[in-house]
């Protein structure tokens, strides 16, 4: 018996795999250079978000078209790896169709995945269309020329010429059934690729023999070069898109977060009895002062960065943004890309300077994320509504804010006059807070 | 409050409520619904002071804390259980930002409070003067999305026998005002339009006798657009508690 193509199998399986697990790890202590933020809370209720929200796409089909076609090339995905998984086995073991002994359900297995695989097809044709031929709005903002409109491409080439070699695989087994051929037992319905035959038609069995061949290793080839494309591509959120929801924020959107390092600074402003000149406990070990909002990606919080690793581009969030909408350079989607480069950038940092950061000089203000789009937002939440798996830009932004404001006290002056009044006057407006009940007599 | 009572709600009036000529007369009318009702309520007066609202989405998380800080210590001193508000932004602060702060409180919009007053039979409205109009409703961000209160506006528009007619984006997919995150304070960043420019173009297009809407800055920003539009002699806006009042003829 020939092992070599069984030991090759193995060889390629594990560098595939290997390799995606190393990136994997860089992905993870990346999210980790955030800080902690304590979102394991009320697990039963995270489970169910998840479910509903992931597993369930509830809110990819509150836009129907991109909803419905999304859905059939989630569930293709999720269903056609059960036949990964007899590839695999039978790649180890050097068997064929190992899964055959299941007859009559083995026919309905082959058989859905197949119509599965010609409808994730079509589905991709139509988002290629949308992108490329339609040019719908979200997909030609700025913020997507270059790498971004050449990914969303390639993952849809990807797909294609994934299913077209499954297909392609399984007519060429269907006609050595038809040739009775040797190993190549009747097993199998083939709704779709049946039409493949006359293409196969006269071909010797050798030949069909090298097109199967050639058409199943492409195939896992193809899948495990996929998987390692996922870590350099916005097709992340295929993982991602699990733990993001569970990570997200439960709690109603219009609540901020109460930042406790100001909460201790003002309890010690109010208590008499207080040392002015101790350190407050939020300090660290080198007494420097705790830093107030964020002006780097280290300064989000974990699941800040999971989100915007999560982030597959999609723009239903700036499609919402009333800012992006009227024109303003404010766009949610690129707060995320903007995150993620500079997520990516630190990283590769560390990497290269043997694990510790060497300060570059840049950062996520201004050299990624301008002033100006983060001074255009309302804080309406339109878009953390519109993100299908619970990516919250706008608190990206108000931790900007925070540290334009309380750092760099940067704000517009018209906002700067708006705080005045407020500690002045206890009011936005400068008017005197013994007025305030005048109302009851005019 | 001060004279040692404790009626059954706080209305927070808020500093649009307080100082702003428009909102002055939502706050009137809302009162006048609560003494019509028999509702015993009580204000804070010069005691009370902004949320903190507008300073904590410019991200003055600082000045925030002071006030919500200082309000907390007054209401609480009050023995302060119930507040109800017209503005969705001190109504968003209270409920969700005050709790962490030592501040708890049952915290309603006003129009929740309408309805409740409605369904315990406290308060009827008559709906004949606004037989046959057209109303829309602009939600309110820090109402709608923030806190996902949808229906209690509209379950009082419906009660007005009016033709409650929907905006394109409502709901969950309401569009801004404008106003949100301090930008009330400000001018908008450079682009091809005003944002309340958009949003009453999308009202307009239900082509509406009254825009309803659940906030004082909201109001104002469409009032503004209303009157950009040079429409303001046909389209009135309106504070539900406005509509309510009105309806009444109190």
């Amino acid at each position: 018996m020939n092992l070599i193509p069984q030991i090759l199998f193995v060889l390629v399986l594990a560098s595939g795999i290997g390799y995606f697990a190393r990136n994997i790890k860089k992905l993870i202590r990346n999210i980790k250079l955030g800080k902690h933020i304590d979102r394991n809370d009320h697990p039963a209720e995270r489970w169910k978000h998840m479910a509903r929200i992931a597993l369930g796409q509830q809110k990819m089909v509150v836009r129907p078209i991109a909803g419905f076609l999304h859905v059939i090339v989630y569930v293709g995905f999720i269903i056609i790896n059960i036949e990964v998984l007899e590839i695999i086995i039978d790649g180890i073991f050097g068997t064929h169709r190992i899964f055959s002994f299941l007859g009559g359900f083995y026919d309905v297995l082959i058989g859905s995945f197949e119509i599965l695989a010609f409808l994730v097809i079509v589905a991709v044709v139509i988002f290629w269309i949308r992108r490329n031929i339609m040019r719908l709005q979200r997909f030609i903002k700025p913020e997507m020329k270059g790498w971004p409109k050449n990914d969303a491409n390639i993952i849809l080439y990807f797909e294609v010429v994934l299913m077209l070699l499954f297909l392609t695989m399984n007519g060429s087994d269907l006609q050595l059934q038809h040739l009775g051929a040797e190993h190549y037992t009747q097993a199998g319905a083939f709704p779709v690729s049946q039409y493949l035959l006359p293409l196969f038609d006269g071909l010797s069995e050798g030949t069909l023999i090298v097109i199967e061949r050639t058409a199943w290793w492409l195939h896992i080839v193809g899948i495990l070069i996929f998987l390692n494309y996922l870590y350099f591509s916005k097709h992340l959120h295929i993982l991602l898109a699990f733990p993001n929801t569970w990570y997200a924020n439960l709690k109603p959107k219009g609540g901020f977060n109460n930042l406790e390092a100001v909460t201790k600074e003002e309890q010690l402003m109010m208590d008499p009895d207080a040392d002015p000149f101790a350190a407050a406990e939020g300090d660290d070990a080198e007494g420097e002062p705790e830093k107030f909002g964020a002006s780097d990606v280290t300064d989000l919080n974990q699941v800040q960065l999971l989100n915007a690793y999560t982030c597959t581009e999609c723009g239903r969030c700036t499609s919402e943004c009333p800012a992006n909408q009227t024109g303003k350079k404010l766009s949610p989607r690129k707060i995320m890309m903007d995150t993620r480069d500079r997520l990516e950038e630190v990283g590769r940092n560390i990497d290269a300077n043997n694990g510790t950061f060497k300060d570059d000089g840049k950062q996520l203000l201004d050299d990624y994320i301008t002033r100006e789009e983060l001074w255009a937002c309302t804080t309406c939440n339109a878009c953390v509504e519109a993100c299908p798996v619970s990516i919250d830009p706008l608190s990206i932004i108000m931790d900007m804010r925070r540290y334009l404001v309380m750092e760099q006290s940067a704000a517009p002056a018209e906002l700067n006059n708006m705080m005045s009044n407020i500690e002045n006057n206890a009011a936005p407006w400068p008017f005197n807070q013994m007025d305030r009940l005048n109302w009851k007599d005019e | 409050m001060a004279a040692g009572k404790s009626p059954e709600v706080l209305f927070w009036v808020g500093c649009s409520g307080s100082f702003d000529d428009r909102a002055k007369k939502i706050t009137k009318a809302f009162v006048k619904i609560l003494n019509k009702a028999g509702v015993e309520f009580a204000v804070l007066g010069t005691e009370e002071s902004c949320t903190g609202d507008p300073a904590k989405r410019a991200g003055n998380e600082f000045l925030f804390q002071m006030q919500a800080m200082t309000n907390i210590e007054v209401m609480n001193a009050y023995e302060v259980k119930k507040v109800v508000t017209a503005c969705p932004h001190c109504f968003n602060t209270l409920k969700n930002e005050y709790p962490s702060l030592g501040g708890d409180y049952d915290v309603v919009h006003h129009t929740q409070f309408l309805k409740s007053l409605l369904e315990d039979g406290r308060l009827t409205i008559e709906g004949g003067k606004f037989k046959g109009k057209r109303i829309t409703f602009h939600d309110p961000c820090y109402l709608g999305r923030a806190n996902n209160v949808y229906e209690a506006p509209r379950d009082l528009i419906k009660k007005l026998d009016a033709e409650l007619v929907e905006m394109k984006n409502c709901r969950k997919k309401g569009l801004c005002c404008g106003a949100g995150g301090a930008q009330m304070f400000k001018e908008p960043e450079k682009g091809n339009k005003d944002i309340n420019i958009e949003r009453t173009e999308q009202a307009l297009e239900t082509r509406p006798d009254i825009v309803a809407a659940g906030c004082p800055f909201c109001n104002t920003m469409l009032t503004d657009g209303v009157k950009g539009k040079e429409k303001e002699e046909e389209i009135e806006v309106l504070d539900i508690a406005e509509l309510i009042a009105n309806a009444d003829d109190l």
